[in-house]
């Protein structure tokens, strides 16, 4: 990784390492494929967990009363599920039989909408997505979920013909177009889908750490005349930290659309 | 002043121009279409975040194989 860092007098600009978080409890580490890897719990492992308990504890708290006329935490409870069950459920799996996985959506949207948030939340401020264990976990989870899904609804072999055999299509082009379909939506889908979260809050991240640092750099480190670009470069820190929140919505809002996606797909009526 | 460094970004820089313009072009046809046909809105929405997604995905590859490479 060496070879990404760009030095200018002095100037260390931050890196893929700056993601290496040293462990909260435990310690150690030990070789995997040649690398150092940390043996103990880091922070992105708490944030996990912290997510999963707030989620399940702010929506067990609004659904508990169930009142005809909803009180605060109740109305805004009701709203988040009618959104996630309307607009990524019923709109793309259809009203024959969205209501199945609406809880699965539900519940995927707000953790990873909370994983992100936590990149803004102060003394937090860690994407727990960043590090790209984690979105594979989830993006392993979504692929069983609709493999397993068509295969249910189609057979075995049924559902590798309607994934992987386009309609309408006959002659010698199948040689070609049979592989490349396969490959598409049975082996690529899930990379894309784990490396569009990691990179998105990766990115984001570390350009936030580049105006925060090389901001301080400029107003501390530099001469006096450099000053100014500094204030600027920290005033564009907190103008792209409103886009990121733009960004870590649309990101867990694509995740969970896409989720949806593939789900209809494997349950699509062979044409 | 000197620089030293990779010129994988450079490069993934010029590969980054492609998707960009790929999303602009979504999104303009996303923007026309609910202009002349506003009910239609709900149903433009995801099929051009779809669009947009698969779009990017071009990029993070990208972004991917800069690191990587």
């Amino acid at each position: 990784m060496s070879s990404l860092i760009v030095r200018s007098e002095g100037f260390t600009p931050p890196g893929p390492a700056d993601f290496d978080l040293p462990a909260v409890f435990g310690g150690g580490s030990f070789d995997f494929l040649g690398q150092a890897q940390v043996a103990g719990v880091t922070k992105p492992m708490l944030q996990v967990v912290l997510a999963a308990v707030i989620v399940f504890v702010v929506f067990y708290l609004a659904q508990r009363k169930r009142a005809m006329v909803p009180g605060r935490l109740q109305y805004v409870g009701e709203e988040a599920y009618g959104f996630v069950r309307n607009s990524l459920g019923r709109d793309i799996l259809g009203s024959h039989d969205f209501a199945r996985f609406v809880p699965y959506l539900f519940a995927l949207f707000f953790f990873i909408l909370l994983n992100n948030l936590f990149a803004t939340i102060p003394f937090i401020q860690f994407p727990t997505f960043s590090r790209s264990g984690m979105v594979y976990g989830l993006a392993a989870m979504s692929w069983v979920i609709y493999n397993a899904v068509g295969i249910q609804k189609h057979g075995f072999v049924g559902y590798f013909k309607l994934q992987s055999v386009p309609a309408g299509v006959t002659g010698p082009i199948l040689l070609l177009l049979i592989p490349l379909e396969f490959l598409s939506n049975i082996l690529v889908r899930p990379v894309t889908l784990a490396l569009r979260l990691f990179a998105n809050m990766f990115a984001g991240h570390l350009l936030l750490i580049l105006f925060a640092l090389g901001g301080e750099y400029l107003v501390f480190e530099m001469s006096l005349a450099y000053a100014p670009v500094g204030v600027l470069a920290w005033i564009l820190f907190i103008a792209v930290a409103f886009l990121e929140i733009l960004i870590q919505f649309l990101q867990a809002y694509v995740f969970v659309l896409l989720n949806a996606m593939y789900i209809q797909g494997a349950l699509a009526d062979e044409h | 002043m000197e620089l030293t460094g990779s010129l994988n970004m450079v490069g993934y820089g010029l590969a980054a121009i492609g998707p960009g313009i790929g999303i602009g072009l979504i999104f303009a046809a996303y923007i026309s279409g609910v202009a002349r046909q506003p009910e239609a809105q709900s149903r433009l929405q995801s099929i051009a975040i779809l669009g947009f997604a698969l779009a990017e995905a071009l990029a993070i590859i990208g972004i991917a194989l800069a690191f990587v490479i």
